[in-house]
């Protein structure tokens, strides 16, 4: 079970250093496409460790290019709002809002768990996860209240992606068994808080939560959307077409 | 596309150890606050500095290079200004 809590972590930060890293040389401007590259280094530093920690717990000598380069699509256990393409710039902004206003909030309540590795790991990242959301959460707020062309397309972002936020929060076995036995995130708890603290960025930036509405889910459970295939097939081609290849 | 909408700033850090914000760079940016944050991105990777000011550009005053000769010059031949006149007595460790 905790190897299971502990590679979904592994895969959602994998997920997100990759799609950050298409960002390059896509941002805005020079200073952007720099925090952007550091954010993407943040998250497969993240991945790195979490995976490292899932080698040792499944014992079958498995490293971290294995866990990341070598497993099926079905196989990746990270949250379907990650896996969302990058878009325009406001998309990816309201992606990793909705998302890191998840994460900080779950790691935080990580750094209290009783199972050690996961609380350090959780400790290191959870500073560059605040960091993270001040930034994209500015920037929310900019393009929100901005032009009448900048606030419509991040509303449209918003109302579009708002469907799997739903699934950060609907815990499963794995998410019972982790809070039971390793003192995890109570995750109704970490939704009140998220929503308190999303509501008040979108109202600061002048953009209306979506209505309650049916929510997408399954990638806990190796189910993707279209968006995936891609997104390993690219990740994953040198490794599949050389495999052991070194720099 | 640095233009009227993205304004330069100055940036100046201080480091772990140091005493006075030192200048380190220019960046670009919206707002103050974004400037902040491109200057934390571009100038503390490696853990340069504790504290970042930032400052928009138009807002330096500096001085004219025309007019340095009569700035700077006439305090290049006054040495009684320096405090390397003293006899330091004896037992006195540190002054």
């Amino acid at each position: 079970m905790l190897l299971k809590y502990v590679l979904r972590l592994g895969d959602n930060a994998l997920v997100l250093g990759q799609r950050l890293s298409e960002l390059l040389t896509q941002a805005p401007e020079l200073e952007e496409e720099l925090a952007n590259a550091n954010f993407a280094l943040d998250y497969i530093g993240q991945a790195r460790l979490f995976y490292s920690y899932a080698g040792e717990l499944e014992g079958k000598e498995r490293t971290e290019d294995d866990f990341g380069f070598l497993r099926d699509g079905n196989e990746f256990r990270n949250v379907l709002l990650v896996e969302q393409p990058n878009g325009h710039f406001g998309d990816a902004i309201v992606r990793q809002f909705l998302f890191e206003s998840f994460y900080a909030l779950q790691l935080e309540a990580l750094t209290r768990c009783s199972a050690a590795r996961v609380a350090e790991i959780a400790a290191r990242a959870v500073k560059e996860i605040h960091y993270h959301l001040r930034h994209v959460s500015q920037w929310l707020v900019r393009l929100g209240d901005g032009t009448d062309e900048s606030h419509s397309r991040m509303q449209q972002s918003l109302d579009d992606q708002w469907r799997f936020t739903g699934e950060l929060f609907a815990g499963d076995e794995v998410d019972g068994a982790f809070e039971r036995e390793w003192d995890g995130p109570r995750l109704a708890e970490l939704e009140k808080i998220w929503n308190e603290n999303v509501d008040a960025v979108l109202a600061d930036a002048t953009l209306t939560r979506p209505a309650a509405q049916w929510m997408d889910g399954g990638g806990r459970r190796g189910r993707h959307t279209e968006h995936f295939g891609y997104l390993i097939a690219e990740m994953q081609f040198l490794q599949r077409a050389y495999p052991g290849a070194r720099w | 596309m640095p233009d009227e909408n993205w304004p330069l700033y100055e940036v100046f850090i201080r480091s772990r150890s140091g005493l006075s914000h030192r200048h380190a760079g220019s960046v670009h940016a919206a707002d103050d606050q974004m400037a902040l944050d491109h200057a934390r991105d571009a100038y503390t990777r490696r853990n340069e500095g504790v504290s970042i000011w930032v400052v928009r550009s138009s807002e330096i005053v500096a001085s004219d290079p025309a007019e340095s000769a009569a700035f700077f010059d006439p305090a290049a031949d006054k040495i009684y200004r320096h405090p390397t006149f003293y006899e330091i007595p004896d037992g006195v460790e540190n002054l």
